[in-house]
C-alpha cells in the first residue's frame, strides 16, 4: 500500500468505529483527520451525524445583530484589529444608550430576535453600569439578549469587587439571556499567553462557563484558528469544550472559524503559508462535528468564509448558518467584508435543497421560509 | 432516510456501479446525478470517475494572457456585459498592430505561454483583419501558444468572408493560430439560444466549427454557460452533444463550465444567483458525463480560488490560468503579481493534497511542484 492509501484506510477505519459503532473520537483520532487530506469522506461522516442530531430537510439561521458598545480595552489581544487603548479619544467609543436602542428598534424592525452584545474590557465600566443597560433594554423591548463573553465577565467581576458567582447571577436577573462562547480562540494556554497575554486563561475561560452553565444560562463556544496552534492544540481546545459538556451540557453550538490578518500584529507571526485554507476550513469544521459528539449544533462562519463556502459548509456537518449580521465590526475592521441578508441567506439554503428556518438565540423555531 | 432519500440513494448507486463496471452514462444518469442531494457523494463519485479513467494528483494551470481586441458586437447576448454596439460610449475597437504592442509589453512585464484572445462579433472588420492579427501576434511572440477566437467568431469570419469553414481556419492556421478558445456554446437547445442569444447562429454551426477544427488538427475547448433559463435536462443535453462530438473527433482539449454573471446583463432581474452548490454539481456532473474529455476546470477567476480548490475533490483537475486575477496582495516584496498568483495557486493546490503543475495549452508539463 502507498502510503495515501494506508492513511485512507486509517481515516475510513476511524470513521466507521464512529459512524458504525458509535464510538467516540480520540484525541489521536481527530488528529488524524485533520492531517488528513479526506476532505469529502470526512464531510459525508460529519453530514450523516449532523442528520441524526438535527432535522436533515432543514437549515436555520438567526435574525440578530451585534452591537460593540464599546471598542476601549485594557487586553489589546495581538489578532485584534477592533479594539483601542483607554485614552485613545479619537478612535476611542462608548455608545449612549439612546444609540443602543435605535440598533435594537432597527433590529426588530427587520425581524430579528436577538442581539449580540460584546465590547472590550472598558477599565471603567461596572457592574452598575451593565445592570442598567440591561434593565433599560429588557423595560423597553423584548430581545434576546446574548451578550458578554467569558472574559468580559470575568472583567466586570473583577472590576466590581464582586464574585464571579453573583455577578452572573445578578447580570442575568438584569436581563443577561445567554452568553456567547467569544474568547475562547484557542484554549491552550501556551497559545494564549503569545495570543492574549491580557485575557482569561484557558481554565478561567472555563470555569465561567461552567458556572453560567451551573446558573441555567444557555452559552456557545467557540475557536478562533489557523494563527500559531498546532493541529494538536486545536485537538486540545476541542477537547477541553467537550469535557466541560459532557459535565453540564450548556454549550448550544460550536463555531469555528478561521484568523482574519488585517490590521493586528499577530498577522506578521503568521506566514502566508500557515494560512488555512477552504479546504482546512471545511475539514476543520466536519471534525469538530464528529468530534464534538455531545454538542447540539454546528454553525458555519459565513462571515469569514464568503458566501460560497459558508453555503458548502453545510454539507460537511453545520446545521446552522449563523446570523444575517445585521451589524458586524469586529470581523469588517480586519479585512474582511462579506454582507448577507435574509433573502441571501434563505436562497442559499433552498439552493442546498433545505428548507430555511428561522430561530431564536436558543435554536426554537421563529419562522420557516417557504 | 425517507422513502424519498432511499430513491435517490439507490440512484446514486446505480451509477456508481456503471462507473465502477466502466459503463457509459446516459442522460437519465445524469439527470440522476444533478438531482441528489448527496452533495459529497456526487463529488466522490465523480473524483472516482476520474481516476479510473487514469487521473492522478496533477492539478494543472498555465501562465496566460487573456485580451479582447474589439467589444464592438452585432449580437447582442442578454447574458452579455462586454458587448458594445459601434457607437456606443465605450465602444473600442484596436489595430493589429496596437494588440500586438499591447500583447508584447505584458510580455515584457509578465511572460506567459499562452494568449488568450475573444472579442465581440464586429461588423466593422473584415477577415484580412483578423489574419493580420495573428500574423503580427505570430510574428510578436513567435513562443506563445495562440490560443485564439471562439467556434462562434469562426462563425462570423465565415460569415464576413463568404469563405466557408474550412478554408477560414486554414488559413487562420497558416497565419498562426494554434487553437481556438471554447466560447459561444452557452446551452446548445434552441429553446435557450432563442431566449438568451437570438443573434448567435444554431448549435449545429457551433459543433461543425469544431468538428472541422479538429479535422484540420487545431485542438479546441468547449464550455457551458448555465444558471440562466436552461433547464437541468437542457444542461445534460448540452453535455451529452460534446461527448458525441469528442467521441468523432477527440479534439476537445478540455471542458469548462461557467455559470452567468447576473449583474449589467439583460436577463431577467427575478433570476436567482447560481450559488456555490450548484457550481461544484455541474463540475461533478461534467465530470462523470464527459468521459472522453480528459480535463474539467475549475476556472478560478469566474467562480473564486476558495470554490475552485474544493472542485478540485468534484472531479476538476485544472484551474485554469493567472493572468486576470485582482487580488490585492499584502504581501511585500519583489515578487511580482503573477508569481504571487502562481504562490497563491500552488499554496491552495497542495492544501488540498494535490500536486501543482504548469503546463502550457496542450497539457505538456513545464514545472511541477511535488
Amino acid at each position: 500500500m502507498s502510503a495515501s492509501e494506508t492513511a485512507r484506510s486509517t481515516v475510513n477505519e476511524i470513521l466507521e468505529r464512529t459512524l458504525v459503532d458509535g464510538e467516540r473520537l480520540s484525541d489521536s483520532d481527530a488528529l488524524t483527520l485533520l492531517e488528513s487530506r479526506e476532505l469529502i469522506r470526512i464531510g459525508r461522516a460529519a453530514n450523516e451525524i449532523r442528520s441524526r442530531k438535527n432535522d436533515p430537510g432543514r437549515v436555520t439561521f438567526v435574525v440578530d445583530r451585534n452591537i460593540n458598545y464599546t471598542n476601549i480595552c485594557t487586553v489589546r489581544c495581538e489578532f485584534c484589529s477592533f479594539s483601542t487603548d483607554p485614552g485613545d479619544l479619537r478612535e476611542g467609543y462608548l455608545l449612549p444608550k439612546p444609540v443602543i436602542f435605535k440598533k435594537i428598534e432597527e433590529t426588530l424592525a427587520l425581524g430579528g430576535t436577538g442581539i449580540l452584545m460584546q465590547g472590550g474590557h472598558h477599565p471603567d465600566l461596572d457592574f452598575a453600569y451593565y445592570d442598567d443597560l440591561f434593565r433599560s433594554i429588557k423595560a423597553r423591548y423584548q430581545i434576546h439578549l446574548h451578550a458578554l463573553s467569558p472574559s468580559e465577565l470575568l472583567h466586570i467581576s473583577r472590576r466590581s469587587k464582586m464574585p464571579l458567582p453573583e455577578t452572573i447571577r445578578r447580570l442575568h436577573e438584569a436581563g443577561l439571556d445567554s452568553i456567547p462562547g467569544g474568547g475562547a480562540e484557542i484554549l491552550v494556554d501556551r497559545v494564549r499567553r503569545s495570543l492574549s497575554p491580557r485575557k482569561a486563561k484557558t481554565d478561567e475561560w472555563l470555569s465561567v462557563m461552567r458556572e453560567a452553565q451551573l446558573q441555567g444560562l444557555s452559552t456557545t463556544a467557540t475557536m478562533m484558528y489557523g494563527h500559531i496552534e498546532t493541529l494538536a492544540e486545536r485537538v486540545e481546545h476541542m477537547r477541553r469544550i467537550r469535557e466541560l459538556q459532557d459535565e453540564t451540557a450548556g454549550f448550544r453550538a460550536f463555531i469555528s472559524w478561521t484568523f482574519q490578518r488585517d490590521g493586528n500584529r499577530l498577522q506578521e507571526k503568521v506566514p502566508e503559508e500557515a494560512r488555512p485554507t477552504p479546504f482546512d476550513y471545511l475539514l476543520t469544521q466536519a471534525v469538530s462535528r464528529l468530534y464534538l459528539d455531545n454538542v447540539p449544533h454546528i454553525q458555519a462562519s459565513w462571515l469569514t468564509q464568503g458566501l460560497a463556502i459558508g453555503q458548502l459548509a453545510l454539507a460537511f456537518g453545520a446545521d446552522d448558518i449563523g446570523s444575517t449580521m445585521i451589524e458586524e465590526n469586529v470581523v469588517a475592521s480586519a479585512g474582511t467584508h462579506y454582507t448577507t441578508t435574509t433573502e441571501e441567506l434563505a436562497h442559499l439554503i433552498r439552493a442546498f435543497g433545505k428548507t430555511p428556518v428561522q430561530r431564536d438565540t436558543y435554536y426554537e423555531p421563529v419562522k420557516t421560509w417557504d | 432516510m425517507s422513502a424519498a432519500t432511499k430513491t435517490e440513494a439507490a440512484a446514486l448507486e446505480r451509477v456508481r456501479e456503471k462507473v465502477e463496471a466502466g459503463e457509459r452514462l446516459d442522460a437519465a444518469d445524469g439527470l440522476a446525478l444533478y438531482e441528489t442531494s448527496d452533495l459529497l457523494g456526487l463529488g466522490e463519485l465523480a473524483e472516482q470517475a476520474r481516476r479510473l479513467r487514469g487521473g492522478g494528483d496533477e492539478v494543472y494551470f498555465v501562465r496566460n494572457l487573456t485580451l479582447n481586441q474589439t467589444n464592438v458586437c452585432r449580437v447582442k447576448c442578454r447574458f452579455c456585459a462586454f458587448a458594445r454596439a459601434v457607437r456606443e460610449e465605450g465602444a473600442y475597437t484596436l489595430s493589429p498592430a496596437e494588440l500586438a504592442a499591447e500583447a508584447k509589453r505584458s510580455y515584457e512585464q509578465e511572460p506567459y505561454n499562452e494568449l488568450h484572445l475573444v472579442n465581440g462579433e464586429s461588423p466593422q472588420v473584415d477577415f484580412a483583419w483578423y489574419l493580420e492579427t495573428i500574423r503580427a501576434l505570430s510574428e510578436t511572440l513567435p513562443e506563445v501558444h495562440l490560443k485564439c477566437y471562439s467556434a462562434s467568431e469562426i462563425h462570423h469570419m465565415s460569415k464576413l468572408s463568404g469563405l466557408p469553414y474550412e478554408q477560414v481556419l486554414t488559413e487562420l492556421k497558416r497565419a498562426g493560430l494554434d487553437s481556438l478558445t471554447g466560447g459561444g456554446a452557452e446551452i446548445f437547445s434552441a429553446r435557450v439560444r432563442r431566449l438568451i442569444a437570438p443573434g448567435k447562429e444554431p448549435a449545429e454551426n457551433w459543433l461543425e466549427v469544431n468538428r472541422v477544427a479538429h479535422g484540420l488538427d487545431i485542438p479546441t475547448h468547449c464550455t457551458m454557460l448555465y444558471g440562466h433559463v436552461e433547464t437541468l435536462a437542457e444542461r445534460v443535453e448540452h453535455l451529452l452533444r460534446l461527448r458525441e462530438l469528442q467521441d468523432e473527433t477527440g479534439g476537445f482539449l478540455a471542458f469548462v463550465p461557467f455559470a452567468v454573471h447576473l449583474q449589467n446583463t439583460r436577463l431577467d432581474p427575478d433570476l436567482l444567483p447560481t450559488t456555490a452548490v450548484d457550481v461544484l454539481r455541474t463540475i461533478a456532473v461534467s465530470c462523470l458525463l464527459l468521459d472522453n474529455v480528459a480535463h474539467v476546470k475549475a476556472y478560478w477567476i469566474a467562480m473564486g480560488l476558495p470554490l475552485a480548490q474544493i472542485a478540485l475533490e468534484f472531479g476538476a483537475d485544472d484551474v485554469q490560468g493567472t493572468v486576470g486575477q485582482e487580488q490585492v496582495f499584502h504581501a511585500a516584496g519583489a515578487r511580482t503579481e503573477t508569481e504571487q498568483a502562481v504562490d497563491r495557486l500552488v499554496r491552495y493546490i497542495q492544501a488540498a493534497g494535490r500536486v501543482p503543475v504548469e503546463r502550457d495549452t496542450l497539457y505538456n508539463e513545464l514545472r511541477r511542484w511535488d
